[in-house]
Order: structure tokens, then C-alpha cells, then sequence
């Protein structure tokens, strides 16, 4: 389809401001703006019919079943998006006189007070935008804590083999050293392996539990212990909380600083990749560290790290949540947790019988594929049938991840999906199944029937096209 | 309780029994009882949609609604062309996560592509990111890029947002790399003592155009003794200012950052907003986050795809350029909506606008004795002025008549004018701080 510069006319466009009603200023001759540069000049009716189109060509959690594993693709409550588009929420400078902002201050209070008692943390920070910029931060209060206590030796960050790949780069952007800790033949940490790497030198310890490959760790606590015992900390990649969120919190679990997914536990919507938002909870010891607004003037904590982004954060992604929350309350968290391990367990038991599931255990809220024998036999990729699935009009699961299993596919179908939607998703998985007996190159051609084919992306990396020209 | 789970507990129960389960507590039998729960405490029950709008909406109305903003300081509140919201709200935008499965994201990896289009035009840089968290972080995230084994120092003007100089110092923290400060003068960059204010270790320094004062900094001038130096140069930009004033790419810097908040994306109490990140085709190679490039499809045709991923994370682990793995899209996608429907021309006029109206305020406020202009250099849309009183008494003057004051900064106070404010407003502002100024 057209880009929206191949629909651009001279001269078209719409009126949107008013004329001026005050006298010209003097303009700064020197400073004004002379190179040549050019934006679309399109009327409203054709701004419409092209963004029209652009969502036609996007599938979202509203076009069909999306089980991406590890990014929790539920669905988003429209009451949400009402909410926080009221004008008392979105029309709110960030800085107003404090006693004007009494609601927003409310909102994030109440958040952090559910938050907590969810989480089992003691304080909530909502400034990181995102999930790797909430590791970023909870790593750097690690790392304010080590200095703050003359521990400076304390290098070392523990990241298992299963990680998201988030951990180590964000650990790396703190300064540490990261220490990959092997998985043991149930897909767990090896604790024999952690034991050795524990030291004098240990920060901390980073893990996901339930982990990527969707297992909770039954070894937690004696894991979490071996850290602390080491004199380091335990963080807790919350991506995963959809699992457990009213079952069983990290803190109890022994973690002392956490960073949480609103977007995808709290169900606020993935918005195409963002805005979402890492909130980051920590426990008292590390408290004195957390982050706050320069200007915004909130009470800045004795041995801040400064903050990792302007004012309080993504503010109207906190809203949503929070809306979520009040809505379904301790029992509705509680429920939504169940039905989402319920879900996956379902799934994975109508699908093992197709394709071989990584680690034949009861899973939390997803599970993991391995083609490799199929690749081996066939010459059938994932990547084959995560494309063939698409012809379904589902969207494919996780390819490819976690990393050390070949020829993965993770699926996470979320609470808010029927038994009836489970059962049709995997006849639609038998189908692609057995075309890669009787029809392996259709599976190879495959998507047949979306807007594009498979796209050249190494041609893309090769020869970079990264903007229009005219 | 509004649930979202589209199955009663009767089916839920079946498919456990399917399972060869009792109840639901077999699927968790490796968590340790110890820590497991049988209950939530110290959260509500919950309620109806019905009764958490009321609840929210409570909320909503505790806070004061300003007709007239006249501060700014890192956000501020232009105009929003209606239909930015309409598309924004389409579901399949809303609702959509990365585009990983290029085949049916067509749509938000165009939307990108024509994103980053756009924001190389108003920078006037060869390319632009899918966008990062906001325009201190991208601020942060373009000194890091600029970083050398050899060249490990960040400079930063000491007249930037001090949002942005505190988020560039976290980062650099992490990264245990020195931060240091370049003092202005008079407001803006002292151009004269530049290259012998950076060491040789400089890896680049940061301004803000206009800088927190709402001074206009001679780019040209700072780009040309940066480079002589060896360092690069990262101009923080406010894109309003932008529609009238020369990008910073055809001045010579190097890397262009900023918030994309003024172009279509209400205020919303700071966040979420959407962080731009430009560069020349020289550094293309360092830029974080995603990237969204243009391929031929197996059928020939044309088709966008995320692009140069071995910069990142989840292939580079800790190698990576930066743990960054999302972008703001759909506060992207606002901006790009913006600027397709505003133009050159609307885009100019919202800058014309803006620059009129804060001058005008500034001519009338400077009748009133004792507030003058703290600097004199030519300045956009903010403005710093002295007050004879208490920067409080003026703050609270101007809330009784429905406008939100200039920020009070250093006893004197920063003032913002966007093209919403009206004549009449003005006039009000500048009657009410006399009337202020003379009790």
C-alpha cells in the first residue's frame, strides 16, 4: 500500500489553528529555519483512509488468538482506555502546584499500596517506562546499595541460561560482570553450578519464576537463600507474574527488588511495542536508593540514584492498571492467575501429541515446543510453522525462545481465553501439522494468504532502507 | 467483580478434570507451601465497571483542570488535532505487541517507517529510531552511543532541562562514566571558551535547543567547536521549535534527541509521552531500540520488517548496543499522525503561534515594575522574568482566575505561551499579576 508521502498533494491540507490574534514578534533572522524539508501534505479524509488501512494490515489481541509466549497478550478491558483518557487524568501538567494533583497522587499511591501487597514489596517506583528500563533501575539500586556499603567488589550479576535477554544487557548497562548459571535437566537452575559461582563478588542473583521455559522452580527458596547467604541480592524479572499474581509473592519468595510488566500482568495494552510501563518494587533495605523527579519535587530519597527518565513516569499506563486491579480485586487476581495456568496446562495437553513440548511437566502460565527432531526428519522449521499458523489467522506463538531449546516455539494463551477458543486453536495446529507431510512446501511459501509474503530481512540489514526519499 | 474470562468456573472445572486434576491448586504443587497462598491480603474484593469508573472518575475530578497552561519546562500543551485520537484509539493499534511477525504487522511497521521519515525531516538527520521512553532517556541513550574506549567523558550544559541532566547522570552512573557539567553563560553556551572547556577525552556534549531557559543556542557555532575537539554533539530539541527554527542536522549536529509529547500527545502528568532519536548515516550502526527498514517480500512486493536487530538485546545479550527492547509506538504513532495532518505549514503555524504569543506576554508583563527579563537573547516560547514578589503569590493569583502560572524557578519564574493560549487570556495573565504585584 501507499505511504502516506505517495499520497501527499501540494497544497492539501486542513486548518486546525486559529489566525494570529496578537502582533508579530521580531523573528531571529539567523536562527530560522532555511534547508529544505518536507513533511506530507494530505487533507484530513486522506489521513484517515491511510491510518484505515494501516489498521487493517495489524493484528491485534482484538483480530484472533495471539499466544506469544512470555509477553501475556490478554485482553486489554475497554473500561481502561475510558478511564484514562478522562480529562482529569490526561490534561494534567506534571508540574502543578502538589495540592492540585491530589487525584493523580492518589492513583499512584493506591497503586503502589496493591502493587505491594500483590507483589510483597514495600515500596512501588513507577518512573521506568518499560520492563528493561524496570531492570535497569532495580539493578542500579542494587548497585547504589553495594556502594553505599563499601562493597564495591560486589561485580558479579548470576544470570541463569534461560534469562530473557533483557538481563544480562541490562546488567551490563549497570556496570556488572554477568555470570551465566547453567539450567539443570528439568529445565531449573543447577543449584550445584550456582553454589560454585557464589562469592565474596556476588551482586546479586537475576531470575524469572516462573521461568522462560514456563516452570516454576520448586528449589526458590533454597536458591534465594544461597544468594543472601552470599551476602548478594535477588532480583525478580516479573514477566512472568501473570502465573502467580495472588499465589505466591516474590517477596515471599525472597527477592528484595522486583520490576513488574503493567502491560502485561495488569492487562494495559501493548500499544504495538509501548507505551507501557516496568514499575519496580523494592523491599525496605533498598529504599534509601529509589529515584524521583528533579523538578517534580517529590521527597528525594537519602541516597537516590537520580531518576532514569523525566517527571513520575508512564502516569496514564498506571491508571489502566490501576483501574484493572480495583475491578478485579483479590479474588479476580487470584482467578485470573488460575485460568491463565489452567489455559496453558489445557493447551499444552491438547497439543503434546503434535509437537514434542520441551519439558513434559505441569506448567505455569506457558509452555515450550522444540521442533528439532521435526527439523531433523524434515527439513520443517519453527519458523515454517509459526509462518503456516499465520494462513489460521492466528498469530504465532514465540519463536526461537528461550535459547537453550533448538527449534522453540513458547505459547502463553492467557486467562482470557475459552476452553471451546483452546480446542479450535490446536485442530488449527494438527492442520499445519500434517501439511508438513503432505504439503512441506506450502509450509515453506507460507503465509499465503496475508498482506505480504515472507520478508527478505536479511536484504533489509544489508542494505538499510530506513526512511522514505523522494 | 467484572471479570474478563470468557468460561464459568463449571468449565473451568471440566477442563481440570480433563487434566486428570482436582481442584485448581494441583497446578501449582511445586510452589512451596510455605509461601503459597490461600488467599490475597490487603487488597479490596472487587467491583463492577460500573462502580471503578465512578471510583477513577473520583480520582479524575480531585485534580485541578487549568484552561490556560502557561508552563512548560519539559511538557506542554499544544493543540491536538482530533483525529489523532481517533486513530490512536483504532483496537488493532492499541492492541497489538511488537511487530516480530512482519506478515501481519504491516500496519504499525509502516506507521514507523513513516515515523522515522518524519522525524529525519523536522531533525534534518539521515536516520530515526521507532522511538525510545522520552526525551531524557533518549538524551541519556545518545551520550552513551557517543562513548570510545579513549573517549569516555559526557559533557552536558548546565542549562539543559534538569530532568534530562539528572537522567543522563543515572545512565552514566551504571555505566561508571564521568558526567560533566558545561556552565553557560548569560543563559546560553558560552561559544568563546567552548573548546577549551572540553578535555580530550570529551566524547560528545549535550544541549538543549532551546535550552531550559527557552534561549535559542547558535547550534552552528557549538557544533563547529565540539568537532574540533573530537567529540560529538547531541542537541536535545523541543519539535514545536522545530517548525520555525533550523534543524539541528543541518547545523551540524550529530545526534538529534528530544520528547515528542508537543506533537500530538497530551500532557497526561508527564508520561506516558515518546522519546525521538535521530542520527547521521556515520552512527547509524550505534543507534539503540528498534529500527524499522524497508525489504521485497517473497512475492516481490514492497514490505517493512524490524530491521539491523543484531545491535540488540535479545540476539547480543549482553553485548547489546542497550537493553532497550520496546518503543513508545503508539505514542509514535500519535506524533506521526500529527505531523502527516499539521504539515509543514501546520506545523510552522503552531511555532508562529507559540513564539507571537509568548512575546507579546513577555512585552506586556515587562510593563509591570519590577519584572524585567532575566536574559536578554532571542528565546521561542518560554521565557525567564524576575518578580517582585513571592513567586507563590503570583502561582496563586493567576489559579483563581483558571491559569496555571509560569514555573517559579531561581525566585524568578519560566514562563510558557503554546498557540492555545488567547489574547484575552494573556491580557488576563498579565491584569492579574499586576493587580498581584500591588497589594
Amino acid at each position: 500500500m501507499k505511504l502516506i508521502f505517495e499520497r501527499s498533494t501540494p497544497g492539501h491540507c486542513s486548518d486546525y489553528l486559529p489566525k494570529s490574534d496578537v502582533e508579530k514578534a521580531p523573528r531571529p533572522e539567523k536562527f530560522l529555519r532555511k534547508a529544505k524539508w518536507m513533511l506530507p501534505e494530505v487533507a484530513e479524509v486522506e489521513a484517515a483512509r491511510h491510518y484505515k488501512e494501516l489498521a487493517d494490515q495489524t493484528f491485534g489481541v482484538v483480530s484472533g488468538f495471539y499466544p506469544l509466549g512470555s509477553c501475556t497478550m490478554k485482553y486489554n478491558p475497554r473500561l481502561n482506555e475510558r478511564v484514562a483518557s478522562f480529562p482529569g487524568f490526561t490534561n494534567i501538567h506534571p508540574l502543578q502546584p502538589k495540592d492540585t494533583v491530589k487525584g493523580c497522587q492518589a492513583v499512584i499511591d493506591l497503586a503502589d499500596e496493591m502493587l505491594c501487597a500483590v507483589t510483597g514489596m514495600d515500596k512501588i517506583t513507577i518512573q521506568p517506562a518499560a520492563g528493561a528500563h524496570g531492570e535497569f533501575l532495580g539493578l542500579l539500586l542494587m548497585k547504589a546499595y553495594f556502594d553505599h556499603h563499601g562493597q564495591t567488589q560486589r561485580t558479579k550479576m548470576l544470570v541463569p541460561d534461560a534469562a530473557h535477554g533483557t538481563n544480562p544487557a541490562s546488567a551490563v548497562m549497570v556496570g556488572f560482570d554477568v555470570v551465566n548459571i547453567p539450567s539443570n535437566a528439568n529445565g531449573c537452575v543447577d543449584v550445584e553450578a550456582l553454589k560454585n559461582a557464589l562469592g565474596d563478588d556476588t551482586a546479586g542473583l537475576m531470575l524469572t519464576n516462573p521461568n522462560t521455559l514456563g516452570l516454576f522452580d520448586p528449589q526458590i527458596l533454597e536458591i534465594t537463600s544461597l544468594v543472601h547467604e552470599a551476602g548478594g541480592l535477588c532480583y525478580y524479572d516479573g514477566a512472568n507474574l501473570n502465573a502467580i499474581m495472588g499465589q505466591v509473592r516474590p517477596g515471599d519468595m525472597g527477592f528484595d527488588v522486583i520490576h513488574l510488566n503493567l502491560h502485561k500482568t495488569f492487562s494495559t495494552p501493548h500499544g504495538g511495542g509501548g507505551p507501557g510501563s516496568g514499575a519496580v518494587g523494592c523491599k525496605d533495605i533498598l529504599k534509601p536508593y529509589l529515584p524521583s523527579s528533579f523538578l517534580g519535587k517529590d521527597e528525594r530519597p537519602e541516597h537516590s540514584v537520580g531518576q532514569v527518565r523525566s517527571f513520575y513516569g508512564n502516569f496514564g499506563v498506571v491508571v489502566r492498571a490501576l483501574t484493572y486491579m480495583l475491578t478485579l480485586g483479590a479474588e479476580g487476581m487470584r482467578e485470573a492467575s488460575q485460568t491463565a495456568v489452567l489455559n496453558a496446562n489445557y493447551l499444552m495437553h491438547l497439543l503434546k501429541d503434535v509437537f514434542p513440548v520441551a519439558y513434559d511437566h505441569i506448567c505455569m502460565h506457558e509452555f515450550v515446543l522444540t521442533l528439532a527432531d521435526i527439523k531433523k526428519e524434515t527439513g520443517i522449521s519453527a519458523l515454517d510453522v509459526a509462518k503456516g499458523l499465520l494462513d489460521f489467522g492466528m498469530h504465532p506463538p514465540t519463536m526461537y525462545f528461550p535459547l537453550i531449546v533448538p527449534e522453540a516455539l513458547m505459547l502463553e494463551p492467557t486467562e482470557t481465553e475459552s476452553r471451546q477458543s483452546l480446542i479450535d486453536a490446536a485442530e488449527k495446529y494438527k492442520l499445519v501439522k500434517e501439511k508438513i507431510c503432505s504439503a512441506p512446501d506450502e509450509l515453506r511459501n507460507a503465509p499465503l494468504t496475508t498482506y505480504i509474503g515472507r520478508p527478505d530481512e536479511v536484504k533489509a540489514a544489508r542494505n538499510p532502507i530506513l526512511r522514505y526519499e523522494e | 467483580m467484572a471479570g474478563y474470562i470468557p468460561s464459568t468456573s463449571d468449565e473451568r472445572q471440566l477442563m481440570l478434570e480433563e487434566l486428570g486434576m482436582k481442584d485448581y491448586k494441583d497446578l501449582y504443587v511445586d510452589v512451596p507451601a510455605s509461601v503459597l497462598l490461600d488467599e490475597l491480603p490487603g487488597v479490596a474484593k472487587g467491583i463492577s465497571e460500573m462502580e471503578a469508573e465512578t471510583a477513577m472518575r473520583a480520582m479524575a475530578e480531585m485534580n485541578v483542570l487549568y484552561p490556560t497552561v502557561l508552563r512548560g519546562a519539559g511538557i506542554y500543551d499544544h493543540y491536538i488535532p482530533s483525529i489523532v485520537d481517533t486513530v490512536a484509539g483504532k483496537e488493532e493499534f492499541v492492541t497489538a505487541y511488537t511487530p516480530y511477525q512482519a506478515e501481519i504487522s504491516q500496519g504499525v511497521l509502516q506507521s514507523i517507517f513513516e515515523y522515522q521519515t518524519m522525524i529525519c525531516e523536522l531533525t534534518g538527520m539521515d536516520a530515526s529510531n521507532a522511538s525510545v521512553y522520552d526525551g531524557a532517556s533518549a538524551a541519556a541513550e545518545g551520550s552513551m552511543m557517543c562513548l570510545k574506549r579513549n573517549r569516555n567523558v559526557v559533557y552536558v550544559a548546565d542549562n539543559a532541562n534538569p530532568e534530562t541532566i539528572e537522567t543522563i547522570k543515572t545512565y552514566a552512573y551504571g555505566r561508571d562514566v564521568k558526567v560533566e557539567m558545561l556552565s553557560s553563560k548569560k543563559g546560553v553556551i558560552d561559544v568563546n571558551v567552548l573548546e577549551d572547556a572540553l578535555c580530550d577525552e570529551a566524547a560528545c556534549l549535550f544541549v538543549q535547543q532551546p535550552n531550559f531557559y527557552g534561549l535559542i543556542e547558535d547550534i552552528e557555532a557549538i557544533a563547529d567547536k565540539v568537532h574540533n575537539k573530537g567529540a560529538k554533539l547531541i542537541v536535545g530539541c523541543y519539535p514545536t521549535a522545530l517548525g520555525m527554527l533550523e534543524s539541528p542536522g543541518a547545523l551540524g549536529a550529530d545526534i538529534a534527541t528530544g520528547d515528542g509529547q508537543p506533537l500530538g500527545i497530551p500532557m497526561g502528568y508527564g508520561g506516558p509521552t515518546v522519546g525521538f532519536m535521530a542520527t547521521k548515516k556515520a552512527m547509524v550502526r550505534q543507534l539503540p531500540g528498534r529500527i524499522v527498514g524497508q525489504t521485497t517480500d517473497s512475492r516481490g512486493g514492497r514490505a517493512f520488517v524490524l530491521t539491523l536487530q543484531a545491535r540488540e538485546q535479545h540476539i547480543r545479550r549482553e553485548k547489546a548496543s542497550s537493553n532497550i527492547c520496546s518503543n513508545q509506538a503508539l505514542c509514535a504513532l500519535r506524533a506521526g499522525v500529527y505531523m502527516a495532518v499539521m504539515g509543514k505549514k501546520g506545523l510552522s503555524e503552531a511555532a508562529e503561534l507559540s513564539y507571537d504569543k509568548a512575546h507579546y506576554l513577555a512585552k506586556r508583563l515587562c510593563e509591570i515594575p519590577g519584572i524585567k527579563m532575566v536574559y536578554d537573547g532571542p528565546y521561542f516560547n518560554e521565557f525567564m522574568t524576575t518578580l517582585p514578589v513571592d513567586a507563590a503569590q503570583i502561582e496563586k493569583a493567576l489559579h483563581k482566575v483558571g491559569i496555571l502560572s509560569g514555573l517559579p524557578v531561581d525566585g524568578g519564574m519560566l514562563w510558557c505561551v503554546t498557540e492555545k493560549a488567547t489574547k484575552e487570556a494573556l491580557d488576563l495573565t498579565v491584569q492579574t499579576v499586576r493587580g498581584a504585584v500591588s497589594k
